[in-house]
Order: C-alpha cells, then structure tokens, then sequence
C-alpha cells in the first residue's frame, strides 16, 4: 500500500500529532514496510467468519442508575497544567 | 405541499431532522456521577466521564431501558443486539478523544410517528433508527480572552440521537415532528423535551428540489434550541438554498448555525476538514444483549400514548379532533381532563380545562401540574354549574378565587353567598322593582325595541348581585313585559 | 542482609510467619537492593519511605497473628499501573508528573493483601515494545550478560524494567502487563517465570490501557509457585471493568503438584519456523522429553494461521491504542505544550510528549482505522482473530495444555533490532497468537543459550485454566532445575 507524504501528513492531522514536513517523508518510509508486511493477512480466506467481538464469553454487564460518583472536583483538578475558577482551560476555540 | 416560488418556478423542501435527546436517569450512562442541571463546573464528573488513565465504562441499566421504551414509543423495532462504537475527533469537551456511541448497530432500529398539522390532517414521518450515545462537556469561550473554560459535568450523560429519514416536506411539519416527538418522549418520562435547557436539541438537514426532481445537496443546521427557531431557520436556509441556485451557483455542503437574533444561518467558522471518525466497536464494552421478554415486557408497561388518548377522547368523550389533541399533548393535562370529566359533561370540562385553566395557567406562568387548581376543585365548580347553584358568570368569579386561595368551589360559593338565586318569586320582585322604575322603556320595548330586553336583564342581574340565574330572568321579565 | 533478598517470595512469605526475620528486615533490604540496582535503570520511581510505612503495618499484622496473603513482601510494580498519589509514568514523556488520585484494582488487591511497594518499574513506553528500549526515560539493562561479552543486554519488554528487578533480586515479584507477549517474553530474557493470565481474569481498571481488548496484568517472579501466590491477590472480578469475568479465582497454589501423569501436551507444527535457532529448537525438544518423563503425552497439534498472528496483532493493537492514546491530549493532566489555539496545543504536546515508536503505532493505528480502509485492514484482522481463536479451540479437542519456546532468540544487545521495526516486532511471533485468542499463558526458565543466556518455555492454556499451565509449569521447572544466575545481582560484590 502507497503511503506517500500527504498521506502521513492526513492521518498525523487526525490524531494531532504535528509533524514536519521532513518527518512525514521519513515516517512514510518507515510505515510502508510495516504497512505491506501487515497485507499478508489478505492471503487467508476469511470468507463467512465474523470479526471477533470479544474474547470475553459473557453478556455485558449493566449498573444500576445509582449516583455515586463525581464531587471530586479537586482530585480532577490536581494535576491539571491549566485551571480557572473549577474549570479546565485550553487555549481559546473560536467556533 | 408547501413550495417556496422561486425565480425559476417552484422548489420543495426536503427535510430531515437529528434529535439529541437527553434521558432523564439519575447517573450519567457509563458512569455513577449525576446528571442534574446546573450545578457548580465540574462537580459531577467521575475520573470516568474525565477519562484519567485507565478508567472504563459501566453501562446504566435504566438508560437501556429508557431507549427501548422511546423505540416502542415511535413503534420501532428493538435490537437485540446493539454494538457500541468509538467516534474518534478531538475537542476540548470531549476528554476521551471520542465519544462513545453507536454506529453500524444501533439498539432502535427503523420506527415512524404521526404528525398533527394545522389544518387538522396528519402525515405519518418515518424514522431511520434510535442509538444511545455519551454527551459531550460544555466549553465555554466567553470567560476569558484567550481562554475556553471547559466544564464536564455533561460529559458522559446518556444522549438518545433519534434520526428521521428526509419525510418532511415543510418548516410547519418540522415544527409539528418535534412537537409530536417531545410529546411521545415526555409522556414516556424518557426524556423532559427541554429545549431551553438543551434537553432537546435539534440539528436540521435542509435540501431543495424542483419537485419531483433529485434531491439536492444539503446543509446541517446544529444545535438549534427552539422549535420555533427549527421553524425559522429551515424557512431561511431553504430559501437561500434556492436564491443561490437561482443565481447560478451551486450549494457547498456544509454545517452552519442559525443566527437567532439575526435569523438567518451562516457556516461554522471552524476548520472545514471532512470528518474521519474512525468508528470501530469500543473493546471495553461486550456487544448489549437484551431479552426479548424483558423488551416485551417494558412494552406492556407503557402508558397510553398521545395519539392513542387522543382518539379515545373523540371516541370517549366526543371532543373535536383539535381538542383532543390539546389536551392530549401532555400527559398531565390529560389526565387533568379525565379527572374533571370523570362523570360530568366532558365538553363542559373541556371548555374549563382549554379556557380558563389553560389561560390563568398562562397568566401566572404555572405548569399544569403545579395548577392552584386541582382537577378534582375544578370538577367541583362544574357539578355547581351542572346543577344550577350557580351561573356560568359567576362560576368564572369563583373560579379566580380558587387560584387565588385554593379552597373548593362549594366553600367559596357558601362564604361569599354566590348561590344563584333561582326562587321566582324572589326574581319577579326584582324585576317588579326595576320595571316599576322604567316606564318609558317599557312603552318602546312595547313598541318594537326588543334589544331593551337586554337592558332589563341587565338591570335585573345587577340588582340580584349577579346570582339571579339569567335563563329564568329572561324567561319571567319576557312575561311581565308582555303584559 | 543480601540473603533476605535472593529468598523466593513464598521462602520470604514463610520465614516473616515463622519470624526468622522482620519485614522491616526483608523491606530494607530490599530498598538497599532497589538503590544496589540502579545501574539497570529498572526502576522510575523508588518509594522507599512507603515501603517501610507499610513494612511496619505489615509487622504490627504478624506480631498480631493478624497476617494477610502477602504480608510484608516487597514487589516492584510495572509503572503502567495507576498507584494512588505515587507518580506514574508509563514510560512516557506524556505523563510527567502526572500523579495519580486513584489506585489501579490489581494494585489495590496487592496492598489490600499487605504487600509492600518499593517502587515503579520501568517500561516501554506505553507498553509498546519488547525490548524496555523505548522508555522516554531510558532503557533498562538485563542483569544477564553474554559469556565473556560486556555489551549490555535489554531485558524484554515491554515488562523489563519489572523483569531485571525481579532477576537481579531487587524485588520478590513484581507486576507486569502482556498485551502481545509483554510479561512472557522477558521473562523469558531475565530467566525469571512470567504469566499472562486469561482474559478477564484480572481488572483493567486503573491501568493505563494499550490495547483494551489484549491488555493483561500478570505476576512475574522467580518461581512458579511465587507467581501462583501472586496471582491468587492479583486476580478477581470487578464491577467496574465491563470486560472482567465473572468467575471465582480458584485456589492457585493448589495447583502445584506437578503431576501431569496422563496429561496431553500439544505440540504445535507451525512454532516450528523456518530459520528459528537450533538451541531453541534444542531446548523445546528437552522440554517435551522432560515432560514425557513425567508422564505426560505429547501430541502433534496444529495451529494453522500461527503466521498470521502478528500482522493481525500489528492491526488490532495499534488500532485501539490509537483511540486509548487520544486522551493524552494537555488539558486535563500531564505534560501541555502550550499553542496558540487548541489544535496546536494538541499537536505540540504530542508531538513532543510521545516517542517515535508509540508516534509510529498511533500513526498505523489511525490508518487502519481510516475510512476506506477500516474494512480491508481492521475487520479483516478480526476475522483472522477470529479464526486463530477457533485454531487454539480446534488444538484443546485433542490436548490440555500446549508447549512452545517463549521467545524465538535470548536476549540481544541494546541497540540491536532497533533500527527495523519488524524485526523487533518478530519477538512476539510465539506470544501474540495466545492474546488474540486471550488465553492463559506462563513462561519458565528451561536452559541456557550458547552464550550463557536465558531460554523460556511457554505453556499455554484453556481459557481460565490456569490452574493446568501452573501444574505443567511447575512439572518443567523441577526438571530443568534452573539455577543459573545472572552476573549482576543486587547487593552482590
């Protein structure tokens, strides 16, 4: 599978990770082994299987719609690099 | 059909609408932290609903239920097998890097529901499905000048986003589905239709064609609060959509947001990238398997529904499809009905209930279920006016002073003596009084000037403070001016 | 004070009982040995302070008659473990100084039992790698060294730090997680036992996920008894991880006869690979022929789709961690580098807080995810899971337990491999398969290398039989009679 550069620049862009331009030539080079190495997987017949939902044989569990939780604002807080007034803050988003 | 005239001749509206519905549980979906409004930033969040490191999701068992009684509400099929799945994009609100919600196998599959029009017809809407999914926090970016505050104390409640297929054909219907559909989720208790709050929140997706043509391209109106607004803004949006293609350009798809103050829509200032979500189940949850006598059991449990009341009250109670429907848009004035009606004359109930309670109600800015006025009290004044202790005027008079104080109608009329005085001979004196006073009138009444007989009954209710009972005032005064 | 700490952990656990010693005793000289350790680099985070606080309950406990199942026994835990206001790392740049509020549950099960914490091993960062060299915070060292070579050793991984403290006896046991091979694989490098157990049968709750549906916590110790004494504490059901199970945690240390007299050892054809290392060969034959001895049946099994295992893994691992890893993001906790809007405050921290590795990953991970390909890439590689699940499934029809080698080479030099990706991802070509099918697994130390190095053989189990892997295990450990040590040993001259 081609992976050329505007490509690792997309998917660095969906997973916010910046890269340089330089960084995504190189990237691209090292992915596209990995990436043709994972394509052998089209050598087994995988016709009529189910992907595999879990390994785990059971129903999911449920809780009950009991509050006992939350009122921890301060253990939340404590290791944020920037909060004001009770709240997280980020840099400004304009919409 | 409701077309807008364009330059080139005539456009249809076609509509679609994307309801966010929050359910109304105590715990938010995948975590134990409260879901009640208005409290202090970030207070009721859990290091789940904050996504610290190595935190996983639990699911609410009531959510569950909650989504499966709005599926049997809108009549559609339950899956019994739903997958959960990982929306992936980042924002500020969204702790996680992704929502969890559910994609390629919602929990509510296909369904439909009945909408009431204006003019009394009703057009039957499909809807494509019904999943449940996390909500996300609340950024705000008006408390500080290069700063976004972001408060998760919404973050994690359980949202049910209820898609209908592109049925609509007009801002009016848009209107009338999210009426019907806020109706059918309240009488559940599914969710309170708020949409002020932001408990109701409605994205619009809006095309125009030449009818009969291909659809067209469309735009998404986010996150509008207001059915009116829903109204305005699909009017607005369809409307440029067809000056733009008028004028020889073609419509971007896109998201845009609806200008309340200015009325019109205008496009997300944000980064138009194409979303790549990425869904793929989330591994921490198993796939939700639910029981099929468990489902039909929570369909047997289910209240009548609006449209379901509202026939029975043309049936039962001979009300006119219009009053039905009033009266049958919430639970709570329904039953409010019922209650006073219970034995009585149901037109007469009803005339009260969409009259004077809904007015006064207005007036003092009261919810139905917090009315001065109990539907019992209410049925009380009526059986005074059924049995003729009192006027139909004065059961009004009395009618303020139950909101006013709360006590029964009966109390009321025995403390302020309101009965209506119905003994004639007590009525011929009165009028004997007033007559004798009158002479003159009396000669042209004679003569031909029927409408003084108002007068007279006038002059003869003033005199009896009201309580003579007018049919027999009329009936007598006719007689004595007769001669 | 050296002795206390080359004793194994049920050796430690009696003599505290017995009072042959404090475990104020067996906790100083175990940090002495913490501190003795450092040039390994195994440790982030040494505590020693909480150590003896908890030492000092721990003796107050056994004065009383009082004691708990691993009262006073001093263990390492992998720094992916969340442990209450102790700073965890997960090897990352991303998480400095992120102190945790909350304890992980497996971590709450071992303190809740009375062992004591000497502090936070080091790891690959996030869990990805299988040579401790990814760490933002360097590599780990095996105490093993190559006969007559001085070129320092990695340990495995992503375990290692967990791995070379146990094996340079600077910790009973510690913790460690096996998302593809994580625990087995160094342990099979630092010649200590490691288990994986099955799926679910550990809590995921405050461990910093990798891969949500492949993750496992898992005892590593110096003998197969310690590991069954572990993961008796470690283990158990809780209500808040959707996907642990709901089973009772059985007696584990009754499960250590070694009496395996009848019972069926797969053998499967496909481990045999092309080009694999005539001494891993060699020490697999002795394996079969030790356990033959003992009286169990050897039989051929196969495991068809056995190479198509880690490319499926590489999928399937990236994939989640892509979406796991999305929350390190600076807002709420950890490292921030700050931007002038929100978007760049997210590629600037992680750009700068992950290295290239876990970058690398997240970047496949985000690929195979991507429209357009989530078909061809993600739920193909689920159907291949799918499908070796139904291999493992189809093998136990016709044997109770499967024995292979744990790792297809010994441990190789720091700096080795490191530059071709796939060629360290081929250390796992033994382990992956069993954590697709999320089943349990033990590595025990069987032989030496040529070079005087560490060789591990892997038994693999029925799904929540674990019971079965410990008997066979501990029927391979009486005859291998490990007693090799490494060259470097806390507290040793």
């Amino acid at each position: 599978m081609a992976l050329d550069k505007a490509a690792v620049a997309r998917i660095a862009s969906l997973a916010r990770i910046r890269m340089t331009e330089a960084e995504q030539v190189r990237i691209a080079g090292e992915l596209a082994p990995i990436l043709s190495w994972i394509e052998q997987l089209n050598e087994v017949d995988t016709s009529g299987v189910e992907p595999m939902a879990s390994v785990v044989q059971m129903k999911l569990p449920m809780r009950d719609d009991k509050v006992d939780d939350g009122n921890i604002r301060d253990k939340l807080l404590a290791n944020a690099p920037q909060e004001a007034r009770g709240f997280f803050a980020v840099p400004k988003v304009v919409e | 059909m409701s077309l807008i005239k364009g330059e080139t001749g005539d456009w249809e509206m076609v509509i679609g609408l994307e309801v966010h519905a929050q359910v109304i549980s105590n715990a938010k979906l995948f975590s134990g932290a409260s879901t009640a409004f208005g409290g202090e930033p970030n207070t009721q969040v859990s290091l789940v609903d904050a996504a610290f490191p190595g935190m996983l999701p639990v699911i609410n068992r009531h959510c569950v239920e909650q989504a499966v009684k709005s599926g049997l509400g809108i009549n559609a099929e339950i899956n019994l097998v739903s997958v959960f799945d990982r929306k992936n994009y980042f924002y500020a609100d969204l702790p996680a890097g992704y929502q969890i919600s559910q994609y390629t196998r919602p929990i509510v599959g296909k369904g439909k529901l009945v909408i009431d029009l204006p003019d009394g017809s009703a057009r039957e809407i499909g809807i494509t499905r019904l999943h449940l999914e996390q909500d996300a926090g609340k950024s705000l970016h008006d408390q500080h000048p290069s700063q976004t505050y972001v408060d998760l104390n919404r973050a994690g409640v359980a949202l049910m986003e209820i898609v209908s297929e592109p049925d609509l054909r007009s801002a009016e219907e848009a209107g009338a589905y999210l009426k019907k559909l806020r109706s059918i989720l309240r009488y559940l208790g599914t969710c309170d239709g708020n949409m002020e709050e932001g408990s109701l929140r409605c994205d619009c997706n809006v095309s125009v064609r030449k009818p009969g043509g291909a659809l067209g391209t469309r735009c998404e109106i986010k996150n509008v609060n207001s059915i009116r607004f829903v109204m305005q803004a699909i009017e607005h949006e369809a409307r440029r959509q067809v000056a733009v293609i008028e004028e020889g350009g073609a419509i971007k798809q896109e998201t845009r947001l609806f200008d309340s103050g200015r009325g019109v829509t205008r496009p997300m200032r944000s980064k138009e990238e194409a979303h790549d979500y990425r869904y793929f189940p989330d591994p921490d949850l198993l796939p939700l398997e639910l029981d099929r006598t468990w489902v039909e059991e929570v369909r047997r449990g289910l209240p009548e529904l609006p449209d379901a009341k509202k026939a029975r009250f043309v049936a039962q109670y001979k009300l006119s499809p219009y009053e039905a429907g009033v009266l049958a848009d919430e639970q709570a004035s329904a039953d409010y009905f019922e209650t006073a009606a219970k034995g009585r004359d149901a037109k007469l109930a009803c005339n009260w209930v969409m009259g004077d309670l809904f007015g006064a109600l207005n007036k003092l800015g009261l919810d139905i279920v917090r009315s001065p006025v109990k539907a019992g009290q209410l049925g009380g004044l009526i059986d005074l006016i059924a049995d003729n202790t009192i006027s139909g005027r004065i059961a009004k008079d009395v009618f303020q002073e139950m909101l006013a104080s709360g006590k029964s109608a009966a109390a009321i009329v025995e403390e302020k003596g309101l009965r209506q005085v119905t003994d004639r001979g007590a009525i011929e004196q009165a009028i004997d009084a007033i007559l004798a006073k009158e002479p003159e009138k009396i000669a042209e009444y004679r003569a031909g000037k029927d409408k003084l007989l108002g007068y007279f009954v006038g002059q003869v209710m003033k005199a009896t403070g009201g309580k003579a009972n007018p049919g027999l005032v009329n009936q007598l005064l006719k007689k004595k001016l007769a001669g | 004070m050296s002795a206390l700490t080359e004793l194994g952990l049920a050796e430690a656990r009696d003599g505290l009982r017995a009072k042959t010693f404090s475990a104020r005793e067996l906790a100083e000289a175990h940090i002495a040995a913490v501190e003795a350790a450092r040039p390994l680099n195994a440790f982030l985070c040494e505590t020693p302070e909480k150590a003896r606080a908890m030492a000092a309950e721990s003796d107050a406990r056994l004065a009383r008659g009082a004691a708990r199942p691993l009262e006073g026994l001093p263990l390492a835990i992998k720094d992916l473990f969340c442990t209450e206001n102790v700073p965890t790392t997960a090897g990352s740049r991303i998480l400095e100084g992120f102190t945790p509020p909350y304890e992980s549950t497996v971590t709450a099960h071992l303190w809740r039992d009375g062992a004591v914490m000497l502090g936070k091993a080091n790891l690959d960062e996030f869990a990805m790698g299988s040579a401790n060299v990814t760490s933002a915070f360097g590599p780990v060292e095996n105490p093993w060294r190559r006969r007559g070579d001085n070129r320092p050793l990695v340990p495995g991984g992503s375990s290692g730090g967990s791995a070379a403290a146990v094996a340079a006896r600077a910790a009973l046991g510690a913790t460690g997680t096996d998302t593809g091979g994580s625990i087995r694989q160094p342990a099979s490098f630092c010649g200590i036992v490691g288990l994986k157990p099955t799926y679910g049968r550990c809590s995921r709750w405050g461990t910093v996920a990798f891969a949500s549906s492949l993750d496992q916590a898992g005892p590593m110790t110096r003998s197969v008894k310690d590991a069954a004494i572990m993961l008796q504490s470690m283990a158990g059901y809780d209500p808040k991880d959707s996907t642990s199970a709901a089973v009772p945690v059985p007696d584990f240390e009754a499960a250590l006869s070694g009496d395996i007299r009848g019972l069926k050892i797969g053998i499967p054809r496909e481990y045999r690979i092309d080009g694999m290392p005539q001494e891993i060969e060699a020490v697999w034959q002795r394996g079969i022929d030790w356990l033959k001895d003992a009286g169990a049946v050897p039989v051929e099994v196969s495991l068809k789709l056995t190479k198509y295992a880690l490319p499926a893994y590489y999928i399937i691992a990236p994939a989640e961690a892509s979406s796991n890893l999305a929350r390190y993001d600076g807002v709420r906790f950890g490292l921030r580098v700050p931007g002038e809007s929100l978007d760049e405050m997210y590629e600037g921290t992680r750009a700068e807080g992950f290295g290239a590795e876990v970058r690398r990953r997240i970047l496949i991970g985000t690929y195979v995810l991507s429209a357009g390909y989530y078909d061809a890439y993600y739920l193909k590689a689920q159907r291949v899971r799918a499908l070796i699940a139904r291999d493992f499934d189809e093998a136990f029809k016709s044997c109770d337990v499967l024995l292979t080698p744990t790792a297809p080479s010994a441990a190789f030099a720091i700096g080795e491999k490191s530059d071709d990706p796939i060629a360290m991802y081929l250390n796992d070509v033994f382990t992956v398969g069993v954590s697709l099918a999320g089943l349990p697994a033990i590595s025990v130390p069987a032989g030496l290398s040529g070079d005087g190095l560490p060789l591990g053989l892997q038994l693999i189990g029925r799904a929540f039989d674990e019971e079965t892997v410990l008997r066979a295990g501990t029927a391979i450990e009486r005859a291998a009679d490990f007693t090799a040590e490494p060259s470097f040993i806390a507290g040793r001259a």
